[in-house]
């Protein structure tokens, strides 16, 4: 055994790298923090909730606990398309006022999963298209793509609390 | 180690046993604010007394210690020897409050500050100091006084300063703590105690706290210490005596106990003593068999999801799970084998499975009730401290304390009532010389009321005192532009604006309350628990704030409604009748507010459809149902294309993952998984009136 041996099979390969889950929107690529990444599911019922913006679909039964799903293509503005075989809802986990707070994502489709150095991450352009600038964590280029990094936090926050509350 | 966790559990007991004492101590010192009852005095001295005794053997000297004081003035007042005065009972809940700080301390297992405790030490030997004894004597049944004052030589009494030469002593308290190499001097602990059970009964605790961790623990020296309680009127001279070859060894503090008349310690020497002394010390001689440190590593806090039942709902329990077992296995069997013919027992077995399975659901959610007394419990202090700070009178007045409600809405209840409580004492409560101006006695009366009504339990808030100035709060409102100048707003429009947010009509803020936080505080925790909150005022009279809360949170009775594409679910206790309304009971005012005519009275009508914005199968009334329902006394009817399934629901909260949705008071699963929104049937009449705003009379 020498001492230069690099532990294998092991998900983070070195420090400063974080993995990151990308999945597709409107043909763009999106990257999420894995570690905020509870699991995927497919399509489900959604139950409309009133008062609730465009974006907030409503909420799922998810093993017994009430979760309200965003649908990323109208959050982002994006065009609106039907649900198909490959949407999916990506449940993620975020700090919120009453301890851990869990919330879908629907997406077109999840795509991989990459290890992406701390340090190969762009800060987000002054410029931003489609996608608001508080989302957006930086850009990174992977394999000569770019992969947008999202806030979970943030896109959470402003998604759910943020809601509009048309009628009290 | 087995000895270890059996040590965790009994401390834990000692913890739970030792808080259980304070607040017995605690409740039994605001009774002697007006009755100073003997067998009420005699209660909290037992209670000061266990906790004492239970200190010290796990080692907690700092508790032992300083409820060692406290219970020395309980015990004069016990014996009639001294008054008890509305100070001295003042000081004595300032030292329950140590006592539980320090206790809490413990069992979190941080070091115990004395500093609140050192401070009370001082007021406890003033009181101890004051010459006063039974001048007043205002206790019943006082037993015969002491007559003689015993000899006891200046130099002694160390921990009890100021007290002397009053009373006889009964006997003696030693600290006996000897320095490590005590054995090398050829010293025997266990001859010192048989010396000293020469002399009159005695009492030995061990104290094992200096015992290292075995390995370095060396089996030569004398890890222990020991406190040692002679019982008998005997000089300071004999006892210092048989202490004589370890003086100069030891640390040994002498403290005299003064006698308790009717105690019956019997001042003869000796009797049968020998057995304890014999029993205690022989610890000494094999120390590492002793408990390697009196603290075990437990979780701190690890309680604090616990709950206590009472023994017979746990036994109802355990006979549902009995016959559910039964069902089991009479089900179970077609599984092995089915006959068609079968068909009928299989059903009965279902029929039977679905009882026992409400049954069960009942009685768990019964372990869940508590008695709201648990809450109401800390308000005779709270009152008790706050009328004393405000210089006003007020008696407190608790009804209803057996109501059962859900543990969760018992807990998230109390800090409301605490501030509508405080808020009571500080805004409504007078002073008792404008109380005597107005005609009124001098002593106010606070009264909080618990008892249940319908689905829902009612906990009011009630006092006597000068009641909401409508004036003022509309005038300071207007003030705030909260309300326009030309505004006409009803009175439960006026009194709902002490809940706006920093609101406040308060000249002076004090720390108890006026900066207008608070009523906002409390109107949404109890929102939060699907609850409301009413109140009713009388200028001069009283004020009265009604808090209505469900009794649980986890199951509701349901009626599953259809709107459209949607299935909403309403609380069937809401739910007065369902009807389908005729054109000729159907009326509008102005062209705009619906009312439909319900027996004598016109209901205001909601449209489900409009409110969600839904698509529904109708938007003619008279081809759909309306749901009259009913919450604090108002009626309205609720537009619905279709009743059904009557069922009950687990309630899921909206706010875990999402948030509060206006008109919702949370969500349910369905049997095929889908998410069903539940109706708050209250919220909904309230938002809905409130957007009225009084254009319709109601129905009341």
């Amino acid at each position: 055994m020498t001492m230069d041996m690099k532990p294998t099979g092991l998900p983070h390969a070195a420090a400063g790298t974080e993995q990151y889950l990308s999945f597709l929107l409107g043909g763009e690529e999106y990257g999420v923090d894995i570690k905020k990444v509870q699991e995927i599911k497919g399509w489900d019922t959604v139950t409309r909730v009133p008062y609730s913006p465009a974006y907030v679909l409503g909420v799922i039964n998810l093993r017994g606990s009430i979760v309200p799903v965003i649908d990323l293509r109208l959050r982002f503005s994006l065009e609106k398309v039907p649900h198909d075989a490959t949407t999916v809802i990506i449940v993620v986990h975020v700090p919120g006022d009453r301890g851990e707070r869990t919330v879908g994502m629907v997406v077109d489709a999840v795509a991989d999963v990459y290890d992406v150095a701390n340090a190969n991450i762009l800060p987000p352009p002054e410029s931003l298209g489609a996608v608001e600038k508080v989302f957006v964590r930086g850009l990174a280029n992977q394999d000569g793509k770019m992969l947008i990094l999202i806030d979970v936090d943030g896109l959470v926050v402003s998604s759910v609390d943020g809601a509009s509350q048309a009628a009290a | 180690m087995t000895l270890d966790l059996e040590m965790e559990e009994i401390i834990k007991v000692f913890f739970e046993e030792s808080f259980e004492c304070l607040d017995a101590m605690e409740s039994g010192l605001l009774t002697l604010d007006t009755t100073a009852d003997r067998e009420t005095i005699n209660t909290i001295f037992r209670a000061a007394h266990s906790i004492k005794g239970g200190a010290g053997t796990f080692g907690f000297m700092e508790i032992a210690e300083f409820t060692h004081s406290v219970e020395t003035l309980l015990d004069e007042m016990r014996n009639g020897m001294r008054a008890v005065t509305p100070d001295a009972v003042q000081v004595l809940l300032q030292s329950v409050d140590v006592i539980r700080e320090m206790t809490q301390s413990a069992q979190a297992k941080q070091p115990i500050l004395t500093v609140g405790a050192d401070a009370l030490n001082g007021e406890l030997a003033r009181i101890l100091a004051q010459k006063n004894v039974v001048a007043a004597a205002p206790i019943t049944d006082t037993a015969a006084l002491p007559a003689a004052a015993a000899p006891v030589p200046p130099k002694s009494a160390p921990q009890a300063p100021g007290n002397v030469a009053v009373t006889s002593i009964s006997g003696w308290r030693i600290h006996f703590v000897p320095e490590l190499t005590l054995f090398e001097t050829c010293n025997d602990p266990m001859r010192i105690f048989a010396e000293l059970a020469g002399l009159g009964r005695l009492d030995v605790t061990a104290h094992t706290d200096r015992i290292p961790p075995l390995p370095t623990l060396d089996a030569t020296h004398c890890y222990l210490s020991w406190t040692l309680v002679l019982h008998g009127a005997i000089e300071q001279a004999r006892v210092i005596e048989v202490f004589d070859w370890v003086e100069t060894v030891s640390k040994i503090s002498y403290e005299p106990i003064y006698l308790a008349p009717d105690a019956g310690v019997p001042s003869a020497v000796g009797a049968g003593a020998a057995a304890p002394v014999a029993a205690r010390p022989a610890a000494a001689a094999e120390p590492a068999a002793a408990p390697a440190a009196p603290l075990v590593v437990a979780k701190a806090g690890s309680d604090a999801g616990s709950i206590r039942v009472a023994t017979e709902k746990v036994d109802a329990l355990i006979n549902l799970v009995g016959e559910l077992v039964i069902t089991q296995s009479m089900l179970g069997r077609f599984a092995e084998k089915y006959d068609p013919e079968d068909l009928e027992s299989l059903r009965r077995g279902l029929i039977q499975l679905a009882r026992n399975t409400r049954e069960l659901q009942e009685s768990v959610m019964q372990i869940r009730m508590l008695p709201i007394g648990f809450s109401f419990n800390r308000f005779p202090r709270l009152v008790h401290d706050l009328s004393r700070k405000l210089g006003k009178k007020v008696e407190l007045k608790l009804c209803g304390e057996n109501t059962e409600l859900d543990k969760t809405v018992l807990e998230k209840i109390g800090d409301p009532l605490v501030h509508l409580v405080r808020n009571a004492l500080d805004h409504g409560m007078e002073l008792p010389d404008k109380r005597l101006a107005a005609g009124k006695s001098e002593t106010g009366t606070l009264e909080l009321n618990a008892f249940h009504e319908g689905g829902s339990i009612i906990i009011e808030v009630k006092d006597d005192g000068a009641g909401l100035n409508k004036a003022r709060i509309l005038a300071k409102a207007r003030e705030r532009g909260l309300v326009e100048p030309d505004e006409q707003l009803s009175d439960e429009q006026i009194y709902n604006l002490i809940f706006v947010a920093g609101f406040s009509t308060a000249d002076t803020v004090s720390d108890l309350s006026g900066r207008g936080v608070g009523m906002d505080v409390v109107r949404r925790n109890i929102n939060d628990l699907g609850g409301h909150v009413q109140i009713f005022s009388n200028e001069g009279v009283g004020s009265t704030i009604r808090i209505r809360l469900p009794l649980t949170l986890a199951i509701l009775e349901g009626q599953v409604l259809r709107v459209g594409k949607e299935i909403y679910v309403a609380s069937l206790v809401s739910i007065i009748e369902t009807v389908q309304p005729t054109r000729e009971h159907l009326s509008s005012v102005a062209g705009r507010s619906e009312l439909f005519k319900h027996r004598d009275s016109y209901l205001p009508i909601i449209r489900l459809h409009d409110l969600f914005d839904i698509e529904p199968d109708t938007r003619d009334i008279a081809k759909g149902l309306l749901v009259v329902v009913e919450s604090d006394g108002r009626r309205v009817s609720i537009l619905v294309d279709e009743l059904l399934a009557q069922q009950q629901v687990v309630i899921k909260s909206l706010e875990t993952n999402f948030k509060h949705v206006p008109g919702l008071a949370g969500a349910t699963i369905h049997g095929d998984g889908t998410v069903a929104l539940i109706l708050d049937i209250p919220g909904l009449i309230h938002n809905f009136l409130e957007r009225q705003s009084g254009r319709i009379e109601l129905a009341a």
